[in-house]
């Protein structure tokens, strides 16, 4: 097995039709059922909406540099908002995760490829469908949806012709995600290496699993309510006009029953990335890997039980305000139990900062920062404040970039060598971190002042005295954005060989690694573990996390 | 694929199936919540029934009347008094005008709704325009009745209740869902 070339493996065991190499040319890729393959195929389609997504971003702080209209009109800007937020979290992070749990679950649990591996095909190649649905409409008369990505009525309702277009794109996407999840939960549940117990498992499967069910159980009560706004716009229903006895207030219940646990399904695998980034640059095991696991699992629980915490200034009995504030403080609790673990596990490590870890560490400190301002945020009284304000827009913009997409980033960094056999280039690495690190301050941090002073979002125009929080923040998006391309250049090197790019890497990339990722070569042959490894105690999170683990000199 | 990944598949899909059923059965969740703790300021649109209660005329509450007509008609739609001040379990009744200004007929029917929500289920109306679509010819006006009590078991911090009517046009809720898209 382990002097398989990635471009030709025609081997002995021709006894299974699945064991040939890649096909060459475009069919590949249209008609892969490998893993590998469609992991790729998934990242690239991913950063390709980033861009797009981040391109919408730019119209929005452009707009925002100064007040007054200067750019765009407002139904435009409007659209901006919607679509930018639409296409970062459903065209952009879900499949990124999608696209990781492709390639590293199976290598990770030690199998060869997911259970369903054509429905994983077609999982992904729904989303080209979906997503040039949901862009075609900025070419239609009408525009895009402009109504906000939450979707509220009867705004939404007055959506032009773009609007059963939206509809149908988020139910592909809807069913893509639940595809992808369903593969991933049923790979896990069924096809882990003899001795890969549950709780052995390294923690981005764990987080994955977690996800999947999140996924699962939330994704088509999406794809209801999307149904009823369909209805409720060309089939006379009045799920929720209130003309017809219906009421707008509870979509705003069924969206964000889905919408906050969807927050998790966002953030979740980065904590599995980050668990999994931190112990390997510290040369120490994980620490406290099974509460790291329950901290999980209780958040994932109580993300279904805070929905309206999005919803204080709607209205809501007292007792269901009180109720509502507390269950989302006590998200804090699981939530400050990983962020312990993460430092406990750099305590007394013996630390290197090479790009997965800078970005990790970032994770730790400014995800941190985004859960500060969701506490300040759960306080049903303070957030009559802040609802709908900029601070809301920090707050997120903080657990979503530098939380989720700088996990995206670091996964990419730390895995990379292992999928493409080069190594990046570790000086760019690092300027991409460092400029990525500041820009993103310098756009989200103003933003919290900017809110708590009133600003409002969503709006194309602002008072005069808001004009220096927003000059950062645009200056800081830009910086941010043209930063982006140093990394898609030095990972494409690494792809496509450019600038001479190092090969011949050791199995075990990075030398305080673990898992059995890290058995393989690198590059990963097309087929990996066609027969289950033996798991050695070397390779499991939990294993070495024992007491004479924690003496780091005799791991690694 | 094993049985046991053929098996836990089929479990997903049921779950899936499951959540997009359970995303439907949310409204008439909704609804009952709704109906039994006045979530939302909900009223009920039939007629209470007017069993005579002790009035209670240690407490004075304020009603306010709020008109709203949906999606920007130009149609003339206000209460006569603005506000009044009522007893808890005193019967008032009140009167609201409307005036269709267009030039052709239309049928509108008002949806009530009353804030604070804990007062929602302590307004009994006896009689109201909202109970019925409303007809209105070109250009005709009318002054339609609502009979109402606040029972006195209002919870004591209430001073001041306010009943909002909003005005929709009943056709217009059939075909449209919703107003059509402004033009800009
Ligand atoms: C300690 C954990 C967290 C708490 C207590 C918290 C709390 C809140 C609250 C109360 C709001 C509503 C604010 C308002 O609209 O007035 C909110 C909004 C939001 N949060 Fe969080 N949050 C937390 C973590 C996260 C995470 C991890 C994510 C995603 C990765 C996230 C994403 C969002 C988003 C996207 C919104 C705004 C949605 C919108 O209105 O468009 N939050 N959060
Ligand atoms: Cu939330």
């Amino acid at each position: 097995m382990a002097h398989h070339d990635h471009a030709h493996d025609d081997h002995a065991h021709d006894h299974d039709h699945e064991h040939h190499g890649p096909e060459k040319g475009i069919m590949r890729w249209i008609k892969t059922t490998n893993h590998k393959d469609l992991g790729t195929l998934y990242l690239f389609f991913a950063f390709t909406m980033f861009f797009i997504g981040g391109l919408m971003s730019l119209v929005i702080r452009a707009e925002l540099f100064h007040p007054g209209l200067q750019f765009v009109d407002p139904e435009f800007f409007n659209q901006m908002t919607t679509m930018h937020a639409l296409v970062m979290i459903f065209g952009g992070v879900m499949p990124a995760w999608v696209g990781l749990a492709n390639w590293m679950v199976p290598m990770m649990i030690g199998c060869s490829d997911l259970a369903l591996p054509r429905i994983n095909n077609w999982g992904f190649w729904i989303l080209p469908f979906a997503f040039t649905m949901l862009l075609g409409t900025l070419f239609m008369e009408g525009g895009s949806p402009a109504g906000g990505w939450t979707m509220y009525p009867p705004l939404v309702l007055q959506t032009g012709n773009a609007f059963p277009f939206l509809i149908f794109a988020v139910h592909l996407m809807g069913i893509s995600s639940i595809t992808g999840a369903i593969n991933v939960a049923v790979t896990i549940l069924n096809m882990r290496a003899p001795g890969m117990s549950l709780l052995k498992m390294p923690l981005f499967v764990w987080t994955w699993l977690i996800t999947a069910y999140l996924l699962i159980a939330v994704m088509p009560v999406l794809a209801g309510a999307v149904t009823m706004l369909l209805t409720d716009k060309y089939f006379l229903t009045s799920f929720f006009t209130a003309a017809g006895g219906g009421d707008p207030v509870m979509f705003q219940h069924i969206f964000w029953f889905f919408g906050h646990p969807e927050v998790y399904i966002l953030i979740l695998p980065a904590f599995g990335i980050v668990s999994t980034i931190i112990p390997t640059f510290a040369r120490k095991a994980l620490f406290g890997y099974d509460s790291m696991v329950y901290a999980v699992a209780s958040i994932a629980f109580l993300s279904f039980i805070v929905w309206a915490h999005h919803m204080f200034t709607v209205g809501m009995p007292l007792a269901g305000e009180l109720f509502f504030m507390f269950a989302t403080m006590l998200i804090a609790v699981p939530t400050g139990v990983k962020v312990f673990n993460w430092v406990a596990t750099m305590w007394k490590g013996s630390m290197t900062f090479e790009s997965p870890m800078l970005f990790a560490l970032a994770f730790v400190f400014l995800f941190t920062i985004g859960g500060f301002s969701g506490l300040m945020l759960a306080i049903t009284p303070v957030d009559f404040q802040y609802h709908d304000t900029y601070f809301v827009v920090a707050h997120f913009h903080y657990v979503l970039v530098p939380g989720a997409v700088f996990a995206i980033l670091a996964g990419v960094y730390y895995w990379i060598p292992k999928w493409t056999g080069r190594m990046y280039s570790e000086k760019w690495g690092k300027i991409h971190f460092w400029l990525s690190a500041i820009f993103i301050n310098i756009t989200f941090f103003p933003q919290h002042f900017a809110g708590l002073a009133g600003m409002q979002r969503r709006v194309p125009d602002y008072a005069v005295q808001f004009v220096d929080w927003n000059v950062w923040s645009t200056i800081g998006a830009f910086g941010f954005f043209l930063a982006q391309f140093i990394f898609i250049i030095n990972m494409l090197a690494c792809c496509y060989g450019w600038f001479g790019r190092k090969q011949g890497l050791p199995d075990r990339v990075w030398e305080g690694a673990h898992g059995l990722e890290w058995t393989v070569p690198s590059p990963a042959p097309y087929h990996t573990f066609e027969e289950p490894p033996v798991v050695s105690d070397n390779e499991l999170t939990a294993a070495h996390d024992s007491v004479d683990a924690l003496d780091h000199h005799k791991l690694s | 694929m094993n049985t046991g990944a053929r098996r836990s598949t089929f479990k997903f899909v049921l779950v899936v199936a499951g959540m997009f059923g359970f995303g439907f059965a949310l409204v008439p969740m909704y609804n009952a919540l709704c109906d039994a703790i006045g979530l939302n300021g909900k009223v009920k649109m039939q007629a209470a029934v007017a069993e005579p209660v002790q009035v209670d005329t240690s407490r004075t509450v304020t009603v306010q009347f709020v008109t709203t007509v949906n999606g920007g008609k130009p149609w003339q739609f206000r209460a006569e008094e603005t506000s009044v001040k009522v007893h808890p379990g005193e019967m008032r009744a009140v009167k609201f005008y409307a005036r269709n200004t267009e030039n052709r007929d239309l049928v509108a029917q008002a949806v009530p709704n009353v804030a604070p929500m804990e007062a929602a289920k302590h307004m009994r109306k006896t009689d109201c325009f909202c109970f019925n679509q409303q007809p209105f010819a070109a250009g005709e006006e009318k002054h339609m009745p609502v009979v109402f009590m606040l029972d006195p078991a209002l919870p004591k911090d209430v001073d001041t209740v306010t009943l909002s009517y909003t005005f929709f046009e009943v056709e217009q809720v059939a075909h449209q869902g919703a107003p059509a898209q402004p033009k800009i």
